[in-house]
């Protein structure tokens, strides 16, 4: 209200370059204050975490008989010290053979819910949209566009293991 | 007293704070009438907000943002006396303030007061209007339960199917390659800090558009906009009709405002708050996470779409309705504002608001969903305890068929009810059917015994409405 009280000395034209410097060294300056706060926090925001994959014991060889579907338990691949039981992840571990397993993310391909493994019908159902897939993990109904993505499982010695993998995102 | 005026005067003199106040309550504001309690919806919203930044801070100092610790802080929340009725009150007034919000949005698109000169108030409501969704999003997954923890991953999901960055953007949202540590801290900052800090700006940016350009008149049918005279049109009807905000506006919306604080508050204490589901431990596998309700319509919507276009609504839909909520006032800035000269209006809204209660009930229903708790169907139902109808019984259940066939109030709904199976269709029907599937069935080829089968059909064709007098050709019609 009052500002219109307020007026400046009449500017001389040495006065209006000096001002015109100053105003833009004002924004230019403020500006680079700016972009270097601006990186580091967007840069931390924007880093992803990325973890090395890492083999994870899930059981003994022994436990798991040929033809069968079972959830394993494990450790996710960065279990922060504060994550609680969130660093904990699932896979469902089919034993094809004497030698051969095939473990499964527990992740829907279509929007990410947990599937849950029907052993009598031997089948994949997802709670969410009722997405359905084989033993195989092949899509058998519902609305997946893609088969249940695969982790790598290794035997070592009488071990099984599986190697720890991001979310495997549909996209 | 004397003191008291003369601190008041001093107070005045150096920060000018009492003149503006008293000036911003006496502004003059459009006789309203009898639409006066339309105007009462945008100070609602806001005094919920207050309600929620004040309940907000309360849970804030006793909620442990920590992916570990956060559901067992919320559990002990709970557990105290005061503490379950704040987490109540919050989760109510988060429901109130979408209600609000929206309600408000509505008021103000059917009184076309979006038009000049104030479609920046119309702008930065939109802004708002996300932000509230944003935080009713955050909000429930900072709830760090089983349904909380699912959500960031569907959310992920979903962002994926953004094309070239959606892997990126989906590991963005969890905060590094899996759901854990890192996850909550992120969504606790958005929700604490980043969306209040941003609904702040804009609640008074938008509080200062609502003073400079004036609370709009109630429309009338043949008065329309016309932006080169409006603004004078405008003060003088305020010259000739207005009446001071305080008090002859501000005690509706105080009225209102407590009834709204008040019902909240009641429901709070008597249904309480939304209760805690299972930890937000991944290998629990049973689960089924379901959005609150604000956004289950939007869920069922993005379940019933065509397959194929799933990926194109998933991202094009919310940005489709920004696009068009952004160009609504920059495009239709003048003309008519009455509803009644603008039918189409009463139109649009009507179908946003059948949408969101149709699409939210089938949300609540979630037909598309199996139903994976069946019990096996009673002998009451199946009609023998044992013989191949019986057995064909415990297949129908143990393949997983009754998740989503009902069979006499009995299943799922995802696929057709086949209380009368035998009725509508013939063994071979159903035998083709069973072993090739449909889009929605898996096929059973090689996953079924011989003997389950002959079972499984003999339960199927016993399955019938049971007419006094057999009639001898019954299903061979179709």
């Amino acid at each position: 209200m009052n500002s219109d009280l307020i007026e400046a000395a009449e500017a001389t034209p040495c006065d209006t370059s000096r001002r015109r410097f100053l105003s833009r060294l004002t924004m230019a300056l403020g500006s680079l204050a700016g972009v270097i706060v601006a990186i580091p926090c967007v840069g931390f925001l924007l880093g992803l975490r990325k973890v090395p994959s890492d083999w994870r014991t899930v059981g003994k060889l022994d436990d798991y008989q040929i033809g069968s579907t079972v959830k394993v338990a494990f450790l996710d691949p960065s279990p922060l010290p504060w994550a609680g039981v969130t660093s904990r992840t699932a896979a469902w571990l089919r034993r094809n053979s004497e030698t051969e397993f095939i473990a499964f993310s527990v992740d829907c391909t279509h929007l990410g819910c947990p599937v849950r493994w029907l052993p009598q019908a031997n089948l994949f159902m997802c709670p969410c949209h009722g997405g359905v897939y084989y033993s195989n993990g092949t899509v058998a109904a519902g609305p997946p566009p893609r088969p249940l993505p695969r982790y790598p499982v290794r035997i070592q010695g009488d071990l099984v293991q599986i190697l720890t993998s991001p979310v495997p995102i549909t996209t | 007293m004397q003191i008291l005026k003369s601190i008041w005067r001093w107070f005045d003199d150096i920060t000018g704070v009492p003149s503006w106040l008293i000036l911003l309550a006496k502004h003059p504001v459009p006789h309203a009438r009898k639409s006066a309690w339309f105007y009462v919806l945008g100070s609602a919203t806001l005094f919920v907000f207050i309600l929620q930044i004040v309940t907000g801070i309360a849970l804030a100092s006793g909620y442990v943002p920590s992916a570990g610790e956060a559901y067992h802080s919320l559990a002990f929340i709970n557990s105290t006396r005061f503490g379950s009725i704040v987490r109540g009150i919050h989760a109510f007034g988060a429901s109130a303030m979408v209600i609000l919000i929206g309600i408000h949005a509505i008021r103000v698109y059917l009184f076309g007061a979006y038009k000049y000169p104030r479609q920046m108030g119309w702008l930065t409501g939109v802004a708002l209007l996300f932000l509230t969704l944003g935080m009713a999003f955050t909000g429930q997954l900072l709830r760090w339960d089983q349904t909380g923890f699912w959500t960031v991953v569907i959310a992920a999901y979903q962002a994926g199917r953004t094309p070239l960055i959606g892997n990126w953007l989906g590991h963005f949202i969890l905060a590094g390659d899996t759901a854990g540590g890192a996850t909550l801290s992120r969504f606790f900052a958005l929700h604490v800090f980043f969306i209040p800090a941003f609904i702040f700006f804009f609640v008074g940016f938008h509080l200062y558009l609502v003073v400079r350009n004036g609370i709009s008149e109630p429309p009338k049918a043949g008065r329309p906009v016309e932006p080169k005279t409006y603004r004078k049109w405008y003060q003088d009807l305020l010259h000739r009709d207005g009446v001071p905000f305080w008090p002859d506006a501000a005690w509706r919306d105080m009225v209102f405002g407590f009834l709204v604080i008040a019902v909240i508050v009641v429901l709070a204490v008597v249904v309480g708050p939304p209760a805690l589901g299972k930890p937000p431990d991944p290998s629990i596998i049973e689960a089924s996470p379901r959005p609150d309700w604000y956004f289950l319509w939007y869920y069922a919507l993005l379940t019933l779409i065509p397959r194929w276009s799933e990926s194109y609504v998933i991202i094009l839909g919310p940005l489709l309705l920004v696009v068009v909520l952004i160009l609504l006032p920059l495009v239709v800035y003048k003309g008519e504002r009455s509803p009644f000269k603008r039918p189409w209006a009463f139109g649009v809204v009507a179908f946003i608001v059948f949408m969101i209660a149709y699409f939210g009930l089938v949300g609540h229903v979630a037909p598309w969903s199996p139903r994976m708790n069946a019990p096996p169907l009673p002998a009451s139902v199946v009609g023998v305890k044992s013989g191949p109808i019986a057995d064909g019984a415990k297949v129908f259940h143990d393949k997983g068929c009754e998740y989503c066939h009902k069979i006499s109030g009995y299943g799922g709904i995802r696929g057709p009810d086949l209380t009368y199976a035998g009725d509508r269709m013939t063994p071979e029907q159903m035998e083709t059917r069973i072993y090739s599937g449909a889009p929605n069935m898996p096929s059973y080829n090689g996953n079924i015994t011989q003997q389950q089968l002959s079972d499984l059909l003999a339960f199927l064709s016993s399955r019938r409405r049971r007419p006094a007098i057999p009639l001898p050709v019954s299903s061979s019609s179709q």
